[in-house]
């Protein structure tokens, strides 16, 4: 019984769901072996090897994994699967994408967005927008399971481990990478952010969001949405954090002009702390919130940018 | 061309879901019922492909109990030509539904099947992927933006930190995304049009698939509750507070 954990990155760096990932999969009881894909990652595996709890790293080092698509990834990972009782991954987008295909290929369950590992085959896992969480045991011999990395820790160090190269390429005719459009943000990522300043209806409109850089920047905040926000066109999906976006858990959250409507509370209730700014005193997010303001964000937030 | 577009009966998205009072599951007794979110995204890109001149027919299907055939009335109130029932009233978890949904796909022959990146009840975000590994299909999986052209699909994917766009060669598979377009409503004439158009019911057991549960539900319990902190005056206590008590500036 070994372990496979496929390491998430941007092709440049590592993502910290990586090691978040890889503290589940230890929590399994077997010896986790970590399988990195893409293009120019040599660094990648040697980070990857010193991740404590690592016993050897897979390298498929090719242009066909540049970009993860689903299919080629599905292919490589099926290649190494007869070695493994269990293959994890983070439910990220590349994740979410290419598990299930692995799942149905090797005709069994996937478990989804782990949050917690009871033994080798029990988990518990958020459902109904996180309004329920399900125990549930996988009845299949091998176990295909995503990993919400924002409910794990992550690993410490060890000594580097052995780094592995493998040979096979796959590089399915399925689909083809296009084109890509990065969100070009200087601030920290949404799941990776230790403070998270997010807006919602209350903003108004998209340019009214600018009245939050002032604050994340001296914060050194990501700064998120509501679904209400994005629905309304105020700011694009990928900052969307809920229920239907990103899942996070900073120390701090700061919730301006936003409701708290279920979806949006599955997305960020994990937070260590969260400040709630909202002029409605029955706006359900100060059920939530460790400290709430009840106040015209118009009114409060240059105050706050002046007074951090 | 033609379009199927799976779609799922689950509780809607306005409704909070109650755990049972002996946690074996959620209490979906009388409570209100509707397409899921993202199935009604997929109906709607199916029905301006047709509206566009791209698509031919538009294929809707569910599996479930009798009940789900008010979604299937829905879907074709929305604009799809035909529905298939594939009833069942066992609990079946995303692989059956990829199995009995490549089926049909089998049967139909579409060049694109449509459906909702997941369904708000039991969060999986499987199926579509699933059902592309069966059919060796491509996928273009959380779809902001579909385009059809020279026999090919381009797919714009919402992902971590951006958007991708991916080509597909036909036929293919599309999961959607919130973005992707905004649902219309079904007018009352259409409703009425609707309950003439066909409705196929076929047995869940007749489609020859293993149906044996793979995941064993042990309990259903509420989330951790967060206790309500304190209301602050101002900014100026906010600040203190959150440097001095709950030490996170």
């Amino acid at each position: 019984m070994k372990t496979l954990v496929i390491a998430e990155h941007d092709n440049g760096a590592l993502k910290p769901e990586t090691s978040k990932t890889i503290n589940a999969a230890i929590q399994m009881g077997f010896p986790v072996d970590v399988l990195v894909a893409g293009e120019n990652i040599a660094n990648m595996s040697e980070t990857i090897s010193s991740i404590e709890g690592v016993a050897s790293v897979l390298v498929a080092n090719n242009a066909a994994y540049a970009h993860q698509l689903a299919e080629s990834m599905t292919d490589l990972v099926m290649s190494l699967t007869d070695s493994y009782s269990h293959i994890v991954a983070s439910a990220t987008t590349t994740g979410k994408n290419f598990m299930p295909r692995v799942a149905a290929l090797l005709d069994v369950a996937q478990i989804s967005e782990i949050i917690d590992v009871i033994d080798a085959d029990t988990f518990k896992r958020p459902i109904y927008a996180g309004n329920a969480i399900a125990t549930v045991k996988s009845l299949d011999a091998k176990k295909v399971i995503t990993v919400r990395a924002s409910s794990f820790d992550l690993q410490g160090e060890q000594a580097a481990v052995s780094i592995n190269t493998l040979d096979t390429v796959s590089d399915s005719q399925l689909s083809t990478f296009v084109s890509v459009e990065q969100t070009e943000s200087e601030r920290p990522e949404l799941t990776a952010a230790e403070v998270v300043i997010s807006g919602g209806r209350g903003m108004q409109n998209g340019e009214n969001f600018a009245l939050l850089n002032g604050i994340a920047d001296k914060l050194g905040a990501a700064i998120g949405a509501s679904r209400a926000a994005v629905d309304a066109g105020f700011v694009p999906n990928d900052m969307q954090v809920g229920q239907t976006g990103k899942i996070v858990a900073p120390n701090l959250y700061i919730a301006v002009g936003i409701s708290g409507a279920i979806q949006h509370l599955a997305g960020m209730k994990d937070s260590k702390v969260i400040v709630a700014i909202n002029k409605d005193p029955d706006a359900p997010i100060f059920q939530v919130a460790d400290y709430g303001l009840v106040a015209d964000l118009f009114d409060v937030l240059p105050q706050l940018e002046n007074a951090l | 061309m033609k379009v199927l577009v799976p779609i799922k009966r689950v509780i809607d998205y306005n409704v909070k879901a109650r755990v049972k009072s002996d946690n074996s599951d959620v209490d979906l007794t009388n409570v209100k019922m509707a397409m899921n979110p993202f199935c009604e995204i997929a109906i709607e890109e199916a029905i301006r492909l047709k509206e566009a001149g791209t698509a031919t027919e538009v294929v809707a299907v569910t599996i479930g109990a009798k009940t789900s055939q008010e979604q299937l009335r829905t879907a074709l109130a929305l604009g799809a030509d035909k529905a298939i029932h594939i009833e069942t009233d066992e609990k079946l978890e995303s692989l059956h539904i990829a199995k009995l949904l490549a089926k049909i796909v089998e049967q139909e022959a579409p060049e694109l099947v449509i459906l909702g990146k997941q369904s708000i009840d039991s969060d999986n975000n499987q199926t579509g992927q699933m059902l592309a590994a069966l059919t060796n299909r491509g996928q273009g999986t959380f779809a902001s933006k579909v385009v059809v052209a020279d026999g090919k699909v381009n797919v714009t994917r919402e992902v971590d930190g951006g958007l991708q766009t991916v080509a597909l060669s036909l036929p293919a598979i599309i999961t959607t995304d919130l973005r992707l377009n905004e649902p219309r409503y079904a007018s009352l004439p259409n409703i009425m049009k609707a309950k003439r158009k066909p409705l196929d019911v076929i047995a869940a057991d007749s489609l020859g698939v293993d149906l044996t549960p793979r995941i064993q539900l042990v309990s259903v319990e509420e989330p951790a509750k967060r206790s309500g902190g304190i209301i602050v005056e101002d900014v100026a206590q906010l600040v203190e507070k959150l440097k001095t008590e709950a030490k996170v500036i």
